[in-house]
């Protein structure tokens, strides 16, 4: 009888991870889960050992017993640090990865695009400037009730036994399609029942159109409303303007104070673009947050191709940083004191830090989420909607599954190269579709350009998750049921 | 676990599962411990063995015959007679030495080669 013996001894090593300090403690952030632990001085020392070189079974367990560590201790320790995978064996390979993704998704969200028209004129719009992929020519250009109505239907079947679905309603600008909200709304919540399912509603807007009208309707019906807004007059009227040049700020500030005064069942919440010359993230903050009252605010840098006029440069996301940080540490300072802070790109990334998500691709796009255009093509999400290159089926006939299938495979984790030496891929998964399409011409391109950005920001967010570990967890607790606004 | 405390649902995940699995099996030493066929370096099975004990019946691992090390016209019969390697088919050096010895030309005889039971 032949018996398998090890060629060589097996030898430890770090596993893939990133370790960092909060409050006193050494934290380990495990890339292959998503998981976070909080180690104590003897599993730094042990990780700290491994850093230097790699160290066999018994090198370590008598290194250990040289420190002062009973025998069975050290082994203990090095079989904990084993099971979760912060030290791995040279002997033992990857476990294989899923590949093919799943065909049957059960869908959760719709983006109703129920225009493609707008009022405004936004210099940097993704819809409608430079880098627009939308290709409208010959389509509607509002949305008929019949496709609202089929969307739906279509949505309460494809979610299988989910009990919660969600529309979100979008544009072009929304409120420019009003009528067909408000019916779909009401059309949508009969459906909705009489499955014995929940819907929730939420929509974007530009906050030009609003009304005391509309305005009650949102909050009768508990609408969540993400007001798209680059922050005081100045800075708000540089790209945001209508058609003639004009500037949107004066037009929606007595607008936003009214929602926000009425508005009382769902959170309001702003969503900063990021341009050249808009990067002063502390002001704008406060003035949204504390002047006009936003309940949160949340910042993304501009979508673009390398240089247009509005693109942010290195220095211009440089300081974007340093005042991300400065937020940061305030948004900290209220944890701990168990208040909440408004910084949204805070909270998003605590929420899933709490679940310790990791994920295959990038966002739910394709996956339970999708887009709805005026015509009724379906798309990825709201960014591809009148995008004959990437239509994914039509309200009509369904979802086509092969279109959806190599959607799915280019965005697929596994699939970007430059991100399998990253830690930071359990969150980010290499980064909006839209955007590396725009950037490199493919969905499936890994987002290098902000990679760095990405990697300081999830460190961030990471030290704050252990201090708040530490010092306050039960106000973690509170992310427990946050879904993602965005 | 004493030295490591999980601070996420995941983590949590992780250590409970870990501590089931403990609940239901004795500890086994860490040192040396293999796990199935994951250790590196791996193994070194060629690619053309075949997955079957029955004559007539070889496909490669991965189902089919292109990557079989004898070309499939006389696929077992080589096996039997010039690999070393101890697989599931009859082994000349190993198991089987008599496998053949009822079948003198095989055109004729080949009836005679039976299922083999390691």
């Amino acid at each position: 009888m032949t018996t398998m013996m090890p060629i060589t001894t097996a030898r430890y090593r770090r596993g893939e991870m990133h370790a960092f300090q909060a409050a006193d403690s050494t934290f380990m952030y495990l890339v292959s889960a998503g998981a976070v632990f909080a180690l104590d001085d003897a599993a730094t020392n042990v990780l700290a050992r491994l850093d230097e070189r790699e160290m066999p079974h018994t090198e370590l367990v008598s290194a250990l017993v040289e420190g002062g560590y009973a025998e069975a201790d050290a082994e203990e320790l090095i079989r904990e640090l084993r099971l979760v995978q912060g030290i791995v064996s040279d002997r033992v390979g990857r476990a294989p990865a899923p590949t093919a993704p799943p065909a049957d998704f059960p869908l959760q969200a719709l983006v109703l695009n129920i225009t493609n028209q707008c009022n405004l004129a936004c210099t940097y719009c993704y819809e409608f400037g430079a880098d627009k992929i939308a290709t409208p020519a010959g389509k509607p250009k509002y949305m008929t009730i019949e496709t609202a109505k089929i969307s739906v239907d279509f949505l309460l079947e494809q979610s299988k036994e989910r009990k919660a679905v969600h529309i979100t309603f979008f544009g072009g600008e929304t409120l420019m399609n009003f009528k067909l909200l408000k019916e779909v709304v009401l059309y949508a919540r009969g459906a909705a029942a009489a499955k014995g399912k929940t819907i929730g509603f939420s929509l974007t807007t530009n906050a030009t159109l609003l009304t005391d009208e509309i305005i009650a309707f949102l909050s009768d019906n508990e609408i969540g409303v993400t007001v798209s807004m680059d922050g005081p007059p100045e800075l708000q009227d540089k790209h945001r303007v209508y058609k003639n040049g004009k500037g949107s700020y004066a037009v929606i500030e007595p607008r936003l104070r009214k929602l926000i005064a009425n508005h009382k069942t769902r959170a309001i919440t702003a969503r900063v673009t990021l341009t050249e010359g808009v990067t002063d993230v502390v002001r704008i903050y406060r003035h949204l947050k504390d002047e006009i009252g936003f309940h949160e605010v949340g910042f993304a840098p501009v979508t673009s191709a390398e240089k247009r006029a509005y693109s942010l440069d290195e220095g211009g996301m440089d300081s974007v940083l340093a005042q991300f940080h400065e937020l940061a540490d305030e948004w900290l300072d209220y944890a701990l004191r168990g208040q909440m802070h408004g910084f949204t790109n805070v909270s998003e990334t605590i929420g899933e830090l709490l679940q310790g998500v990791n994920k295959s691709h990038p966002c739910g796009a394709g996956l339970g989420l999708l887009g709805v255009g005026p015509s009724g093509d379906l798309s990825p999400c709201h960014r591809f909607t009148d995008a004959d290159t990437h239509t994914l089926g039509h309200i009509s006939t369904g979802i086509d599954q092969d279109k959806r299938e190599d959607f799915l495979s280019r965005g697929h984790v596994e699939a970007k190269y430059d991100c399998q030496s990253c830690w930071a891929r359990p969150l980010c998964a290499g980064g909006c579709h839209h955007e590396a399409f725009v950037r490199y011409g493919d969905t499936g391109h890994a987002n290098l350009h902000y990679c760095d950005w990405i990697r300081e920001w999830t460190d961030t967010c990471l030290k704050i998750y252990g201090a708040l570990s530490a010092l306050n967890p039960e106000f973690l607790e509170r992310f427990a049921e946050r879904k993602a606004l965005s | 676990m004493k030295h490591l405390r999980p601070v996420n649902r995941k983590a949590q995940r992780i250590e409970a599962s870990i501590t089931a699995a403990q609940a239901s099996s004795d500890q086994p030493s860490t040192e040396e411990d293999i796990v199935a066929l994951q250790q590196a370096p791996r193994p070194h099975v060629p690619m053309g063995c075949t997955l079957s004990f029955s004559p007539g019946w070889e496909v490669d691992a991965g189902g089919g015959t292109a990557g079989l090390c004898q070309p499939v016209e006389r696929d077992i019969y080589d096996c039997y007679v010039t690999c070393f390697w101890p697989v599931q088919v009859p082994d000349h050096v190993n198991y089987s030495p008599d496998w053949a010895s009822n079948c003198a030309v095989a055109t004729k005889d080949w009836r005679n080669l039976d299922l083999v039971f390691p």
